[in-house]
């Protein structure tokens, strides 16, 4: 096994997603919003997949959102990961209406459950990189 | 739906390779093998054959491959084309034969997929998806665990009504000499397999095959001096939900409700005169939407549906007698048309189902990205 074999998997950049990265980064996350619909979307692009509007604002997001489903993963398909079993990968839903995949972290596995209110949690994996995870909003 | 074209074309030869790990073939090779089986099958002359379409190899996507494959058939086609529509392409393909015989284009079509994911290229399979990758998301097992898990959540789906699917497929595997799984399982025994990504266990995952499969389609009347029966395309229809899984408004409706209504439209039917479905099952959870969106139970009512025995030869809809990808081969897709085939041929010596003159055959692709189906009888 190589070192770089056990270095994280980081997130590609590109034309659409710069803003939503940097915003990581700053643990502050923003999200495309239309101008003309005032719709979050998310993955970003040049225009609403709505209602093709291409005026885009970024605008902060609140950083609640609740469990829609997950899994919880056994396998090791990446030796960066062979430490992280098992773990929880979900798809959450904004507040702002648009659903990622992430993490939530912080919570025993098996207490993952459907609706589970959740809230932004940042995980700096380099000095340029961080992800957006979740973990369990006790203040709902 | 134009109903005008039910039972204008029929599948006149059917061929596929060995399946399972299959060292020393290239996919090029799977495709001409299985291809000069089919042409075999059928007695059609090799001349006669002008059209060559093809399902991409998913472990290596090309650009031109039909083309390839032609050369490698010895055929310059008035028609050749890849279509990507992943494992509903090879449906997808019979309704693009069908136009382009309509319209005159060509007369005989083959339609093949053969691939190498095992012995070859199989990086695919396990590459990481977009930015997901960086949270551990991987392949296509997690993805389809996340509309398992939904379906729980949604109605009460358990994981042992999604084992029932796995014990039903490799109980028909084992009486098909060509499956690459001989040995059945029991439920137990998909219970006690190891999480992959709960709530999948092992056994709720097709396997990753090397092999190829193909079939000829003409019109009705080349059909009727041939050497095999025909088997007549009755409906056709397509639905694709084509957004990326966790954007879609749901998560346990696939496209199969929209493509399943068009194909009995066309074909006049509907589930209650199907006598089998061979539907797409690379995960446990997928046959069991289908069967819900196709009407065979009402939506929500899968998991007691597949458990109740219904989907078992002898009962209201065997489904995958073959063994489909879970039993027969991880191959996406055509090995179901071939079954299909057999069945309205009556081939299928232990496994067949009494009399069987219709049924219907699902494709589908990346996380029910896409979908395709097909209903056939023995008569047009």
């Amino acid at each position: 096994m190589t070192p770089t074999e056990l270095e994280p998997i980081l997130p590609v950049v590109t034309e659409d997603n710069g803003h939503y990265w940097r915003s990581a980064r700053e643990h502050a996350l923003k999200l495309p919003f239309c101008v003309s619909c005032d719709a979050a979307f998310y993955p970003p692009q040049s225009r609403c997949p709505r209602c093709l509007g291409d005026g885009v604002e970024w605008r902060p997001v609140s950083g609640r959102a609740k469990v829609y489903t997950w899994v919880i993963v056994h396998q090791v398909y990446d030796r960066s990961f062979a430490d992280r079993v098992p773990y929880v990968v979900a798809t959450v839903e904004l507040e702002e209406g648009p659903r990622l995949i992430t993490n939530v972290v912080n919570c025993d596995p098996d207490a993952v459950r459907a609706d589970m209110p959740v809230r932004i949690v940042y995980n700096d994996v380099t000095d340029e990189v961080a992800l957006v995870q979740f973990e369990p909003d006790g203040s709902h | 739906m134009n109903k005008s074209l039910r039972g204008k074309y029929a599948i006149v030869g059917i061929g596929n390779t060995r399946y399972g790990k299959v060292p020393g073939t290239s996919a090029i090779s799977h495709n001409v093998d299985a291809i000069a089986m089919a042409i075999q099958d059928s007695g059609i002359p090799k001349s006669e054959v002008d059209a060559v379409l093809t399902k991409a190899p998913s472990s290596d996507f090309q650009m031109l491959w039909s083309a390839k494959v032609s050369q490698s058939l010895g055929i310059v086609p008035r028609v050749t084309a890849t279509l990507d529509q992943a494992g509903a392409s090879n449906i997808g393909l019979i309704g693009y034969a069908i136009m382009c015989m309509e319209m005159g284009m060509c007369t005989t079509a083959v339609i093949s997929y053969g691939d190498n994911p095992v012995t070859g290229k199989r990086a695919f399979y396990n590459r990481p998806r977009g930015e997901e990758a960086a949270y551990g998301f991987f392949g296509a097992p997690l993805a389809y665990a996340m509309a398992a898990r939904r379906h729980m959540v949604e109605f009460g789906t358990t994981s042992e009504q999604l084992g029932h699917v796995a014990v039903n497929a490799r109980h028909n595997a084992s009486m098909n000499p060509n499956a690459q799984f001989q040995n059945p399982i029991t439920l137990e025994e998909h219970q006690a397999s190891r999480f992959v990504a709960e709530p999948f266990h092992l056994l709720d995952c097709c396997p990753v095959s090397d092999g190829g499969a193909a079939i000829v389609i003409t019109s009705a009347e080349r059909a009727q001096d041939l050497k095999q029966k025909p088997v007549y395309v009755l409906g056709l229809g397509q639905g694709h939900p084509a957004w990326d899984l966790q954007h879609r408004e749901t998560m346990t409706t696939s496209g199969a409700r929209v493509s399943g209504e068009m194909a009995f439209a066309m074909a006049g039917l509907g589930p209650t005169e199907m006598q089998f479905a061979q539907l797409y099952d690379c995960f446990t959870i997928v046959p069991l939407i289908t069967l819900e969106d196709y009407g065979f139970c009402k939506k929500g009512e899968g998991g007691p549906f597949v458990s109740s025995g219904s989907i078992e030869l002898g009962g209201a809809i065997p489904l995958n007698t073959s063994g489909g990808l879970l039993g027969e081969t991880g191959m996406p897709g055509m090995q179901l048309v071939l079954e299909g085939v057999r069945q309205i041929r009556g081939q299928c010596g232990p496994r067949q189902v009494n009399d069987a003159s219709v049924g219907i055959v699902s494709g589908q692709g990346g996380i029910m990205t896409t979908h395709a189906t097909m209903i056939i009888g023995d008569r047009p």
